[in-house]
């Protein structure tokens, strides 16, 4: 735990090599995952869980993702780290963004995986599925290539993992309520983005569909799209192979 | 004891609910004839109007996105009936003020209806149910503390009468605070809030407002008043809680014989039968506390209110449950009297006497049975200075 003004940011580091800042998404950050081993052989991964996730506090002044990136700066200040490399995935991705349009110079490469925060498309359709007003099994099916994957068997997690779980959720809901999943601002911030940007979605994902993202994207002035095979929304969880491998293969460009 | 009658204003005539996922949120209001809806106002209008002829007091509600009460600007009624009627308390329970943008609005709102209806306002404050917070966009998360900041702000808009003040909150904000007209009842109407929880009684009981509770039967209502009464104290107010700071929401049909309570209360029960809502909008996060999210996970839902019957309500459920009062003036005064005993007193009940197909000529007569056979010995049996607290109730 580590003591930003008034927060305790949980923080999680594994690896060495050139620091890489990972933002999670909704569900909070799991150091046992896969891919997080992965980037671990190459980088010295640093995952803070977001304020109102995992074991971070959250004050009652805070409510926006906005919020949330000026924490991470300051814990990059904290931690000496001049430049990094960033990944975000989902409200990570829109913290990311928000984050990288304050420091352009300090954020070396960026990727942003299935991510929100800006509103693109028309303004009586949302652009993102009330992920709040829909039927479990539907949410499964649009977060995940295969459904079966999001079934959680909640006798088998501690009270201390359930009571995470729960307040994730909640922090989430206060954080993209309203206006639901963006920042009307972001947008048009985005062209301060002058790093090279890796926007990646799962094949599958149906919350954050590939136009929003091609959208999205023309908003990065070095934006490129990939697409992975076989997953949803969080192909970090589907496919980590490829995942990692997309990501290594962008970082190592130009080296 | 004060009774007050209340009808939600519903519109049942509906499909099958096989044919409907949720009767609130996301019913189509083409289901909706608004020529069956203009009569269904004048009749529940009628009623109010029937109750205050009667002696009994007028309560409201307001929800939204629903057809279980098409009643979305309770204000607009509440004048209405300011006007219709001349000696009746109107309560309006309430405002979800931590659905609502304005305050200030709300302030306005409330202190024109209590000059129309010249002092005749009690004016409620309710949080809402889970099911308010997607027609409102309302954000589920800090929902108690929004409430709290916007009830204060109201309340100074009321007691400020010497030009403008301001009032800037962590979700309000008004710089310039100086409504026309002022209430009427000096220095303001009497305010109630709803809640089903402990927690929140606390807090209500602390300010001294009035507690409602709907629905919470032998088995919340306990620990809920005991919550207000905890809440008094610690707040430094002097003396025992009277009775009349406590009301109690329940089912209640009155006939003359026990088949025709019955076939009222039948009736009655659209409450609780006709609410069929999808789970996904019972429960928004950040709605309920993280450790009461962690229980239901577990399969250990809280009971209370709409809960207390498990998807079997019944007639004789109700009656054992304590959510409703029914039959003979004998019997619900007896129902009611051992309620009252059991929660250590409350002053004022709030009679849920229409629902559903509970036609005009039924609603009267439960009314008038009420009103005339049951209502006056509730008056002297329970007077409304009595002291509550249990073991009050039970020494005397």
């Amino acid at each position: 735990m580590l003591r930003l003004g008034e927060i305790e940011l949980e923080l999680h580091e594994a690896g060495d090599g050139p620091p890489l800042l990972f933002l999670h998404s909704g569900g909070g950050f799991e150091p046992e995952d896969a891919f997080v081993a992965m980037l671990a052989r190459r980088y010295r991964v640093i995952a803070p869980s977001h304020p109102g996730f995992g074991h971070s506090s959250l004050p009652d002044w805070m409510d926006s993702i906005d919020d949330i990136a000026h924490v991470h700066l300051e814990l990059m200040d904290r931690l000496g780290l001049r430049r990094v490399k960033m990944i975000g995935c989902s409200i990570g991705g829109w913290i990311a963004a928000e984050l990288a349009t304050k420091t352009p110079d300090r954020i070396e490469k960026l990727v942003l995986v299935g991510p929100e925060g800006v509103k693109t498309g028309r303004r009586d359709q949302l652009d993102i599925p009330d992920i709040f007003a829909l039927p479990q099994e539907e949410m499964a099916r649009l977060r995940f290539h295969d459904p079966a994957k999001a079934k959680i068997d909640l006798a088998k997690l501690s009270p201390e993992q359930l009571r995470i779980m729960a307040r994730n959720n909640e922090s989430l809901a206060l954080l993209v309520w309203e206006p639901y999943m963006h920042n009307p601002k972001l947008a048009h911030r985005l062209h301060r983005l002058t790093m090279p940007v890796l926007m990646m979605r799962g094949a599958s994902d149906g919350l954050v569909s590939a136009e929003y993202l091609a959208r999205y994207a023309k908003l990065v002035p070095q934006a490129r799209i990939e697409t992975i095979e076989a997953a949803g929304h969080l192909p970090q969880l589907e496919q980590p192979e490829a995942f990692v491998q997309k990501i290594v293969a962008f970082f190592n460009e130009g080296v | 004891m004060r009774a007050w009658h209340f009808s939600e204003n519903a519109y049942p005539f509906l499909p099958p609910a096989e044919d409907y996922p949720s009767i609130r949120v996301t019913l189509p209001n083409r289901l909706y004839d608004p020529k069956k809806g203009a009569a269904l106002y004048d009749r529940f209008l009628e009623e109010w109007q029937i109750a205050e002829e009667e002696g009994v007091n007028i309560m409201l509600n307001e929800h939204h996105q629903t057809a279980t009460c098409v009643d979305p600007a309770a204000p607009l009624v509440l004048a209405a009936l300011a006007r219709l009627t001349h000696k009746a308390r109107l309560l309006i329970l309430g405002n979800p003020i931590a659905n609502r943008r304005q305050p200030l609005r709300i302030a306005e709102e409330m202190a024109l209806i209590d000059v129309l209806s010249k002092g005749r306002l009690e004016a409620g404050f309710v949080r809402g149910v889970p099911t308010e917070i997607l027609p409102a966009n309302s954000n589920p998360v800090r929902m108690n503390e929004r409430h709290w900041e916007a009830l204060d702000m109201i309340v100074q808009a009321w007691t400020s009468n010497d030009g403008p003040t301001s009032f800037e909150g962590r979700f309000f904000h008004h710089r310039n605070i100086n409504i026309w007209p002022r209430p009427y009842q000096s220095p303001h109407p009497p305010i109630w809030v709803s809640t089903t929880s402990a927690s929140g009684a606390a807090q209500v009981g602390a300010h001294g407002y009035i507690q409602a509770t709907f629905l919470t039967g032998f088995k919340g209502t306990p620990g809920i008043y005991d919550s207000y009464r905890k809440g008094w104290r610690e707040a430094g107010r002097a003396g025992e809680v009277p009775v009349n700071r406590l009301a109690y929401a329940a089912m209640v049909y009155v006939a003359d014989s026990e088949a025709k309570a019955r076939a009222g209360a039948e009736k009655l029960l659209w409450y609780i039968t006709a609410n069929k809502v999808s789970p996904w909008f019972r429960n928004p996060p950040g709605y309920s506390p993280v450790a009461a999210n962690v229980q239901m996970m577990l399969g250990d839902a809280a009971g209370g209110g709409f809960g207390n019957f498990g998807g079997n309500a019944s007639v004789d459920a109700a009656l054992a449950n304590g959510t409703m009062f029914c039959g003979t003036p004998d019997r619900v005064f007896e129902q009611i009297k051992k309620f009252y005993h059991h929660v250590g007193g409350f002053g004022n009940l709030l009679l849920m006497g229409q629902a559903g197909f509970l036609d005009h000529e039924e609603t009267v007569a439960g009314i008038r049975a009420f009103a005339r056979d049951v209502y006056p010995r509730l008056q002297e049996e329970f007077p409304d200075d009595a002291r509550s607290g249990r073991d009050v109730a039970a020494a005397e």
